[in-house]
């Protein structure tokens, strides 16, 4: 039983990176129809900002808006001067651009940094509290972080007009515009949104995953597959998403784990729960095309 | 008093294609004038070209200020306000946000309130509407949602495409009354693009009739309702 709520607490608290990174994803997707597969490699290379921010003996909490910032602009930077003369380019000239960027991310941290494997040392600190056999302070600490910047981004697309902007840019541009709203930018806005919550997720996954150029690989799988299952149009549902395949992921080791134990049978454990995330979406997609939060829009003509 | 609205030598392009040959026409300031032809005319062209919605060249004044080929927004920004062929709505967005975006560049906030207000009691079923998804609107309020928001710009001008489009006869007239007192007491000039000839001349007083791209004929609303070929071909008695 304490086995069982340590896997789903710790399927929480992977879920909250994973969610993140869904809804990256789904951030740039909603207003260009792109699937960005550099956004883990970007969340990589910002958490080694982090860490070098850290060698140079600056505060995790400074560091870390320092960097979601710096990700910010580069976000923009690289909408701005990258994507956008390739507007009106067929979809796989993006694509290409996309595995472009994500192999300069990758060499470029390699270059810097080297490829060994980093500690990253956790900002939370090592206490012990009742329930601390359940769960770690670091998970506890990613989950509290992330669930703070979803709120955040929440407010900012509910309450404020730049977000109103942005979400009616994203749905209709050619309305927006003639609302004045200047939607090229705000295109730009999401990247650099998107951008700035991929290096939070990626500078507090560090010190779980260490830090190295492949840390974001799997994650980004795990991204892509909470995406789906959520519906890649509707940010809510990636993060219900990224929640849903980091407890589900676990849930399966541990029951697998238990029918080893009992019948000697090796059906399915740790190993395979990379897999069992490909068969999530694979299963949901085919279920459910538009995701199980994903939804079709009311028109009327 | 010079024309709000200066049109000279307007040409459009999509792509190859040339839909307008040197289009020219002026707005009095304060009037309504109106754009009629046949499909495919150029009509939705001349008014997606006055705000940069299409590849153009030629002259298009705005209140003496030339803007030809200036970036869609900056040109709204201006005080022209669009209602768009198919209305644009934000189909996802609420009633509410769609008047919201729509002020979006405004940062007078008391005006803004009063063009509101404004909006409530030319349209008061918007305001029943107001946190409804505004894609289950029907075709008629969608209608007024996409004038409402053009009027939440502060508009000088207000282009009009095909507001009768898909309507049913009764909602059409509610409408274009709604567009007259609009026009009067907001002091907006209205550039109306119609199909429906006879409705729009009616609340028009000027008229220009396009062919193929170019204009062929043009004049105050009542000569051009009288003319015999116009009569034949648009009004059909």
């Amino acid at each position: 039983m304490e086995q069982l709520v340590q896997q789903i607490a710790s399927g929480l608290a992977n879920g909250a990176i994973y969610a993140c990174l869904a809804l990256a994803l789904v951030m740039i997707f909603v207003s260009t129809d792109h699937i960005n597969f550099a956004q883990g490699e970007m969340a990589m290379f910002s958490a080694y900002l982090a860490w070098q921010l850290l060698q140079w003996g600056v505060n995790f909490w400074i560091a870390l808006p320092l960097v979601a910032f710096g990700s910010f602009l580069v976000g923009v930077g690289i909408e701005r001067v990258i994507l956008r003369p390739l507007h009106s380019a067929p979809v796989l000239s993006i694509v290409v651009v996309f595995i472009g960027l994500l192999t300069i991310f990758h060499s470029l941290a390699g270059a810097i940094w080297s490829h060994t494997i980093k500690d990253f040392p956790s900002p939370f600190p090592r206490v012990t509290f009742a329930g601390s056999g359940y769960i770690g302070p670091h998970q506890i600490g990613m989950i509290v972080v992330t669930i703070m910047l979803l709120l955040a981004l929440f407010a900012f697309f509910r309450f404020t007009p730049l977000g109103l902007a942005m979400r009616a840019a994203a749905q209709n541009p050619a309305s927006a515009r003639l609302a004045g709203v200047r939607v090229d930018w705000m295109l730009a806005l999401g990247w650099g949104l998107a951008a700035a919550i991929g290096a939070v997720a990626g500078t507090i996954v560090a010190p779980v995953v260490y830090l190295e150029p492949n840390m974001m690989a799997s994650i980004l799988l795990y991204g892509f597959a909470s995406a789906l299952v959520g519906g890649i149009s509707s940010p809510g549902g990636a993060v219900a998403g990224g929640f849903i395949v980091g407890v589900l992921e676990n849930l399966i080791a541990y029951f697998g784990n238990l029918l080893e134990k009992a019948s000697g049978v090796y059906l399915i454990g740790n190993g395979e729960k990379l897999s069992v995330a490909l068969i999530i979406v694979i299963t949901v997609l085919t279920l459910r095309p538009a995701g199980l939060f994903g939804h079709v829009s009311v028109k009327r003509v | 008093m010079g024309a709000v609205l200066e049109v000279q030598g307007l040409k459009a392009f999509y792509g190859q294609t040339q839909a307008l040959h040197g289009v020219s026409f002026a707005l009095e300031p304060g009037g309504i004038t109106t754009l009629l032809g046949a499909n495919g005319a150029g009509k939705t062209t001349t008014l997606r070209s006055i705000c940069s919605m299409v590849r153009t060249e030629g002259s298009i004044r705005f209140d003496g200020t030339d803007i030809a080929g200036r970036p869609t927004e900056d040109i709204v920004r201006l005080g022209v306000g669009h209602v768009p062929e198919g209305r644009g709505t934000f189909t996802d967005l609420s009633v509410e946000e769609n008047l919201r975006v729509a002020a979006y560049t405004r940062t007078d906030k008391g005006a803004t309130r009063r063009d509101l207000d404004m909006v409530f009691e030319y349209f008061p079923i918007l305001k029943q509407r107001l946190t409804q998804q505004a894609g289950t609107l029907s075709g008629g309020e969608q209608q007024m949602l996409a004038i409402s928001r053009a009027l939440m710009l502060g508009p000088r001008l207000m282009l009009l495409d095909e507001p009768s489009f898909g309507l049913a006869p009764l909602i059409v007239q509610e409408i274009f009354r709604i567009m007259r007192r609009i026009n009067a007491e907001a002091k907006v000039s209205m550039l109306l693009v119609e199909q429906n000839a006879a409705l729009a001349l009616e609340l028009a007083d000027h008229a220009y009739v396009l062919e193929t791209g170019r204009v062929v004929m043009s004049g105050k609303s009542s000569v051009v309702k009288s003319d015999e070929a116009i009569r034949k071909s648009y009004l059909g008695y």
